[in-house]
């Protein structure tokens, strides 16, 4: 309630920027919208994507789309291009209402989608993918003609007959641009084209970007690099929780307006005050870094960290900018490249996709509790599993950690996301590390499973494990932790004691002018 | 006991209405060809259930090797590996043992036998060893490289019956019969040989070590889920799924050594009608359930001895049972991915 409080007080201070809590008015139309989208609302299960979201982009025009890892963005522009049914809401295309269900009536009405994620076919030349996409014929000459004027058009440097699986990042991405642009787009949606491109290549991005818009078209470009949007849009709108917070001329905005819009400014909840005797230190990263797989950012450099027991630490990133490599060589399952890295006692890993990485989906509930306990007495003896034995411990802890399932013995892939998330955090606990390190522990999960999954992980701190956690979402984040750091562009920067939102927040999305960036939140006290 | 969906049999219940979906299409079939369906399945019937002699020396002779190499087919499979090779691999160990016979004959048998036995497990683990090692090495897919090397075996075979295996005479494509001492001893009064009670104690030996060891219970954690048997199970699992494939090889030699010791006494061509392929089906049908696999097992044999009981009696066409074996893999593959895609939410 203080901290409210508080809240209130620092909002009141600032008159300047127009306050997040009001969303204002959708944009005055100062030319026809190309592409515009009204009072969209969509639920996913108990999440609300959007709620009531207007935006719209005009021939001529650069829309920046902002926000943090899931504030709809996405979302918006995927009910754009039919690949989401909108609950609520109308897609307009030239000023008509448009019935989009898919995406091919999206690509007749002239919208055109750069994935996150290539979608090219690797064995493919450029020309046939954007043969593929575009619904050509199979006229291999002229195809690769047309693709070929089609690049020179844009000035994309772009060899038609090149192997898409051969091409550098930077071309892979040209070609997502032409492909989507070949059946005629007007409308250009990106949704985070930059994450893997060298700073070089986005310039290049940009530049083609910009051309398009020159020559008549409209693009919506969705990142959550501040420095980004105010240098290529024209207009940004900003998203927060599935509303719009901000929308208007790139021009009038600044970053702390729109980080402020991105994040809110609530203060952060005050973590539990630290007990003045250091702990013994779990962990500690001396000079580390280790490598991403390739096109997954920059890994994590040079990091030094040192974490306590009975610390939660939090890493506050935004995706891609090596909190996963620091964890996971944390946990131990990822190699150090170079400098140190020393633990104290057992580490568990509790990874990010439930599904895929810490699950036997197939599989009782009793095997999947023994998978990361099996080699501990009551659950084997000399080389032998204790079926029955292990089947009654596990009974324990579904009870013990309200995991809510008919018993042991059904299998996995039945509970629903919550349940087997709280599965996967009472095994880890069960196994009493001395560190546990979650990655984005709360995905997925409604308010309630969260609260749990959380609760589980100050208890497991109360009782002297050190944590060492990761979540997109910066409230959680904060919540969660007593002590936050900060991984951008592969570095870690630790920010003060009682660090608000706001510094952690600039710190997070200044990946681009990281140095500046760290240089405001450290000379704080 | 207690081991959990190791031991659950419901999934058999689709293995059994899979069967009778091809047995029904089966009549139908032939009811359409214009031959008379009950005296076809009776016919059927009465060649692989029809009297003692039929039991054993049909239906439970061509068990055996479905049993075996299907046992090996799931050891494999249960480790995340697709074995396509074991007829190549059958082959290599029949090649082994047929060339220890000769080398042993002079031992007495309870010494002969089991060094054959050894030989054979080691050629077939030989002939998987390049697919493990192009798999670990350079993710090549063992589908492929474990296919190919079939035709590379039965090509060596060819080779070795007309060549430095060739019986001393000269004249047939085939070796000389193996020492007797390397025979395997017959259930009186049939052709039934041993091998059948390796092939049960096998499959026993098998079910305990995926249910209730440690070792099997990573195997089967690695093969169902690798990045979260590595991850949470600090398995290899890569390296379960080699280990897996190397024994699922060497099980498919060891049959091969069975046929030759227990049937054919010699090494020739077209030694197996297709053993390492039909015992896919098997293991597929007893969802690789070791147990499971002796029952699929005797009844493709059953299904293979009533072939041909079916052809000479009723005039039907014996590869007609494929029909059968077909419709069955096929629903059995049918219901397992209609069970995967099944989006089941309980408890929230």
């Amino acid at each position: 309630m203080r901290d409210g409080q508080g809240g209130r007080d620092g909002r009141d201070g600032r008159d300047d920027p127009p306050s997040p809590s009001q969303p204002p008015q959708p944009p005055q139309p100062s030319q026809p919208s190309l592409l515009s989208l009204s009072a969209i609302s969509k639920r996913f299960g108990p999440v609300t994507a959007l709620d009531g979201v207007d935006f719209a982009v005009a021939a001529g025009e650069v829309h920046a789309l902002l926000g943090e890892n899931g504030a709809g963005k996405s979302t918006l522009m995927h009910v754009a291009y039919g690949l989401v049914a909108p609950d609520a809401g109308v897609v307009s295309v030239d000023g008509h209402p448009a019935t989009i269900r898919s995406p091919r009536d999206a690509r007749r009405l002239g919208l055109g989608m750069v994935h996150q994620h290539f979608t090219s076919v690797p064995a493919f030349t450029v020309a046939e993918n954007v043969a593929l996409a575009a619904g050509w014929p199979a006229r291999p000459r002229e195809n690769a003609h047309r693709v070929g004027e089609l690049a020179a058009r844009l000035g994309l440097a772009l060899d038609p007959a090149a192997r898409a699986g051969l091409l550098s990042v930077g071309l892979r991405q040209r070609l997502e641009i032409v492909k989507a642009l070949a059946p005629g787009a007007r409308v250009l949606l990106l949704d985070e084209p930059t994450g893997v491109l060298a700073p070089a290549e986005v310039e290049d991005l940009f530049a083609t970007v910009r051309g398009f818009v020159r020559e008549g078209g409209a693009a919506v470009l969705i990142t959550h690099a501040l420095d980004e949007a105010l240098a290529v849009a024209d207009r940004v709108t900003v998203l927060r929780a599935g509303r719009v917070t901000l929308s208007g001329p790139a021009a009038e905005q600044d970053h702390d307006a729109l980080a402020r819009a991105m994040l809110g400014t609530e203060p952060a909840r005050h973590a539990p005050v630290l007990p003045s005797i250091r702990p013994a230190v779990v962990v500690r990263f001396d000079r580390v870094t280790i490598p991403a797989e390739a096109g997954r950012g920059p890994g994590a450099r040079d990091v030094s960290l040192t974490v306590h027991a009975g610390e939660i630490v939090g890493v506050a990133a935004v995706e891609g900018n090596g909190q996963r490599e620091l964890l996971r060589g944390a946990a131990g399952v990822l190699a150090l490249a170079r400098g140190s890295l020393d633990r104290t006692g057992e580490a568990v890993l509790i990874p990010e996709d439930r599904t895929t990485e810490a699950l036997l989906p197939d599989l009782s509930l009793t095997e999947n509790a023994a998978l990361g306990l099996a080699d501990r007495p009551g659950w084997s003896e000399r080389g032998l599993m204790r079926w029955r034995e292990a089947r009654q411990r596990t009974a324990v802890l579904l009870r013990e950690h309200d995991v809510r399932a008919p018993g042991p013995d059904v299998t996995a892939r039945t509970l629903s996301g919550g349940n087997q998330q709280k599965l996967v955090v009472a095994r880890a606990l069960a196994a009493e590390p001395a560190l546990v390190v979650a990655e984005h522990p709360a995905r997925g999960l409604d308010i309630g499973a969260t609260r749990a999954v959380h609760a589980e992980l100050r208890r497991a701190a109360a009782a002297g494990a050190a944590v060492l956690f990761h979540s997109p979402y910066l409230d959680e984040v904060l919540g969660l932790a007593t002590r936050v750091v900060v991984m951008t562009g592969g570095r870690l920067v630790e920010v003060g004691a009682g660090a608000g939102r706001e510094e952690v927040g600039r710190v997070m999305v200044g990946s681009k002018v990281a140095g500046q960036g760290s240089k405001d939140a450290g000379a704080r006290p | 006991m207690s081991a959990p969906s190791t031991f659950d049999l419901r999934p058999l219940t689709t293995s059994a209405l899979a069967l009778a979906a091809g047995l029904v299409l089966l009549a139908a079939g032939l009811a359409a060809a214009g031959h008379d369906p009950a005296a076809a399945l009776g016919a059927m019937w009465r060649g692989a259930f029809g009297s003692w002699y039929a039991f054993t020396s049909a239906t439970l002779l061509r068990a055996t090797p479905l049993i075996v190499i299907g046992l090996g087919f799931a050891l494999a499979l249960r480790g995340g590996a697709l074995n396509i090779g074991a007829e190549g691999q059958f082959y290599a160990g029949a090649i082994a043992a047929t060339w220890a016979a000769f080398q042993l004959g002079a031992l007495p048998a309870p010494l002969a036998i089991p060094l054959t036995w050894l030989a054979a497990l080691a050629g077939g683990a030989l002939w998987v060893l390049v697919p493990v090692v192009l798999k670990r090495r350079f993710g090549v897919l063992e589908v492929i490289s474990t296919l190919l090397l079939n035709f590379v075996a039965e090509a060596l075979v060819s080779l070795m019956v007309q060549g430095p295996m060739q019986e001393p005479a000269g004249i047939y494509p085939q070796s000389a019969p193996i020492p007797a001492a390397a025979r395997l001893p017959l259930l009186p009064g049939t052709r039934l040989h041993a091998g059948f009670l390796v092939a049960l104690a096998l499959a026993a030996a098998m079910a305990f070590l995926l249910a209730r060891t440690v070792w099997g219970f990573r195997l089967r954690a690695a093969g169902a889920a690798p990045r979260a048997a590595e991850l949470i199970g600090r398995v290899d699992a890569g390296r379960f799924a080699g280990v897996a494939l190397l024994a699922s090889g060497a099980i498919a030699g060891l049959a091969g050594a069975l046929e030759v010791s227990g049937v054919s006494y010699a090494l020739y061509q077209n030694l197996s009608p297709g053993y390492g392929f039909t015992a896919i089906a098997v293991a597929l049908l007893a969802r690789g359930h070791p147990l499971g696999i002796v029952a699929s097992g005797i009844l493709f044999g059953a299904l293979e001895a009533g072939a041909g009981a079916m052809q000479r009696e009723a005039g039907v066409p014996s590869v007609t049972v494929y029909v059968v074996e077909a419709v069955v893999i096929l629903a059995v593959l049918l219901a397992d991915a209609r069970g995967r895609s099944t989006p089941a939410v309980a408890g929230a």
